[in-house]
């Protein structure tokens, strides 16, 4: 019979499974952060029971800590408490934990794959839900709750029904001036942000064959706004080489041992899925997001649609109303940062449009690099100096306005162009109105201090 | 965890679809390391102004309403993965949570905390909100034996579906580590034949070298 990519990977790491219940699956990978954690080791200490493997868990410091001075104590006492109680979890099982300091702290979903923790066909778990980033290897990986990273801690394993299946296929090539982000945006807006729940996604076509791992984990990571308990993309050689390129990985081995199996993990082109999209690429342009959920997105130049009630409310929460269009639109923060693009490609297209430019006035432009490691490449690079020259904040990694739990939140009506992956009422901070961009989009209005078509931006320059 | 079985209660309708886990607790209310204590936070942003003060217009707010169901529109629970959403629901005093559909992380979570989902169809929710809006006294029974939901004393009911296992679990008051646990044995024995197991442990022995 053939078989699905996810199948093969699934398949593989099933202990043991009920008839028509929920089976055992193994988990190879476990990232813990400090929010979602505390609860779970004291459950395991309520209960006198023991890591089942520390080895297979990587902790680090993200969602609270602050972006500034990141050497100096915490000021805020419950976020510095979170932290100091992970570390000494950490220390007390001897899990690997990259604290604030550390050359490879960062968002977790940013260091698992630059660190060599990601790997193709691994089963990963993470008690956040953008754990998805991780399926652009070709892993089944997906979110979980804090009791499921005590059972994970404890015993390896989680209960888990196999969710049904859906791929969506992208025909033909994209436009020039459109990321992946974008195409993830459409994808949502498309789908709807429930369209894929209890499904696993699988995003195939040749737009995503061609596509860097900085973009395959874009898509991925946004997945879980369709509903999806995960996405992945069959590993080839794009795959391969972004991991030849990882400094900590034993080549030898992975070359000789893991590749052959690697090379088999694609979905048998013979097959059908539960569910199946196809969508034409050409017909992706640069999104934005207008309203209160990721699915409210459409081209930057249209008009804002009327559609029902529901709508209305988060258009009036956004300020906008039924026919508008949002050309022109003044911004006063921009936020470049998040586990969905804050890797060295997206600095990358930020640095290439802001060079030699200054950012508006009235604008306060906020650049988060996801990780240590981003960083030091971007220094590398010398993209810092560049984006400091323009006016930018060159921030310490974290995953600081994103959901707003450290010190950088917005003010109260503040409009937000914002590359990170969810534009939920009050996420970014009490009445903060978020609008979800590609980094690309996000500089161009950095620099122009307005909302603008992106073709208009480079006729004009 | 507290077992459900049978649980006859006044309803709270809030009647909004696609509500987030980021509304029912803010982010910044997370930074607690235990697990109890997140119910005064619930839908923090809809029961209190940004000052502090009391939204008189929101219904949890509302002394009229009371009970241990909550009554909600279509894909509930969406977003974040936190649990906190569910620790926060289930703090409140609510121990059962009616909708049309719920976003799947919440449902587990939910699930693992004695807080149970009930998936009815949504012509069945209307009805429910409908019923609820003429009579706020009204009673709702949960029988999770049976898998029935049903307006107490009348024969307008429905079924909800319920996986075998986790039916078993809410009944007796077990969760997954109980059961996973007393598979050490197993998982150990497939541990060894598993696919990153050799790879993996050189791996190790020489990451530790370069820590």
């Amino acid at each position: 019979m053939s078989k699905t990519l996810f199948d093969k990977v699934w398949y593989s790491h099933i202990v043991e499974s009920f008839p028509k219940g929920p089976s055992v699956l193994y988990i190879d990978r476990h990232f813990i952060h400090e929010v979602t954690s505390p609860q779970a080791f004291e459950e395991l200490k309520t209960r006198v029971l023991l890591i089942f493997k520390k080895e297979r868990i990587i902790a680090t410091v993200d969602h609270n800590v602050p972006t500034k001075n990141q050497h100096l104590p915490i000021l805020d006492a419950l976020s510095r408490k979170q932290v100091q109680i992970l570390f000494e979890n950490c220390k007390i099982n001897g899990i690997d934990f990259f604290g604030l300091l550390h050359n490879y702290q960062g968002i977790v979903h940013i260091i698992g794959p630059e660190l060599g923790y990601t790997l193709p066909g691994m089963t990963i778990v993470c008690g956040d839900s953008h754990t998805s980033t991780h399926g652009a290897f070709g892993s089944i990986s997906f979110g979980i709750g804090t009791s499921q990273v005590s059972m994970v801690m404890a015993s390896q394993c989680l209960l888990q029904k196999k969710p049904k299946q859906m791929r969506i296929h992208l025909v033909g090539l994209t436009k020039i001036s459109v990321t992946p982000k974008d195409i993830i945006l459409y994808i949502i807006s498309k789908v709807g942000t429930d369209g894929a729940v209890g499904y696993f996604v699988e995003f195939s076509g040749k737009v995503f064959r061609r596509m860097s791992m900085e973009g395959r984990m874009t898509v991925c990571n946004m997945s879980i706004e369709i509903g999806a308990k995960g996405g992945l993309i069959a590993p080839d050689k794009t795959t391969l080489n972004y991991l030849n390129k990882i400094k900590f990985l034993p080549k030898d081995i992975l070359l000789e041992e893991a590749m052959p199996y690697w090379r088999t993990l694609y979905t048998e082109s013979d097959i059908f899925l539960d569910r199946e999209y196809y969508f034409y690429a050409s017909d992706i342009t640069p999104m934005i997001t207008y309203g209160t959920n990721p699915g409210m997105g459409f081209s930057i130049v249209r008009r804002i649609p009327k559609i029902n009630v529901d709508y209305h409310q988060s258009i009036s929460y956004m300020g906008f109303k039924a026919g508008y269009s949002l050309i022109g639109k003044p911004i006063q923060y921009v936020f470049i940062g998040s586990c969905t693009n804050a890797r060295i490609e997206d600095l990358r297209i930020v640095a290439n449009v802001v060079k030699n430019k200054k950012k508006a006035f009235h604008v306060l432009a906020l650049i988060v690099p996801g990780s240590k490691q981003v960083i030091y490449q971007a220094k590398k690079e010398g993209l810092d100096i560049i984006l400091k020259k323009s006016g930018f904040e060159f921030r310490e990694p974290g995953c600081s306005a994103c959901l707003g739990m450290n010190e950088d939140k917005l003010p109260f009506g503040a409009y937000c162009i914002s590359t990170s992956n969810r534009n939920f009422v009050g996420r970014q901070g009490f009445g903060a109105r978020t609008l979800l961009t590609s980094p690309l989009v996000a500089a161009i209005v950095a620099i122009e201090g307005k909302i603008i078509d992106v073709n208009n931006f480079y006729g004009k320059n | 965890m507290e077992k459900i079985e049978i649980l006859v209660s006044r309803a709270i309708p809030i009647a909004i679809e696609n509500i987030d886990t980021d509304q029912i607790i803010p982010a910044r209310f997370l930074k607690s390391s235990k697990r109890q204590g997140f119910g005064s936070n619930l839908f923090r942003d809809w029961r209190y102004t940004n000052q502090g003060l009391v939204k008189e217009s929101f219904i949890l707010n509302n002394p009229k309403f009371s009970g241990k169901i909550l009554l909600v529109g279509r894909n509930f629970g969406s977003g974040s993965s936190r649990e906190h959403a569910a620790w926060s629901l289930f703090d409140y005093g609510f121990r059962v949570v009616i909708s049309s559909f719920f976003a799947d992380i919440f449902k587990e979570n939910a699930l693992n905390n004695g807080l149970l989902p009930i998936e009815i169809s949504e012509v069945y929710l209307q009805y429910l909100f409908k019923t609820i809006s003429y009579n706020r006294h009204i009673l709702y029974s949960v029988f999770l034996g049976r898998q029935i939901i049903k307006i107490d004393k009348s024969f307008f009911y429905d079924y909800f579906s319920m996986e075998k296992y986790k039916k078993t679990c809410l009944l007796k008051g077990q969760d997954d580590i109980d059961h996973l646990i007393s598979l050490y044995k197993k998982i150990k024995t497939f541990e060894v034949k598993s696919v990153f197991n050799d790879k993996e442990n050189s791996y190790f022995i020489w990451r530790w070298s370069w820590r």
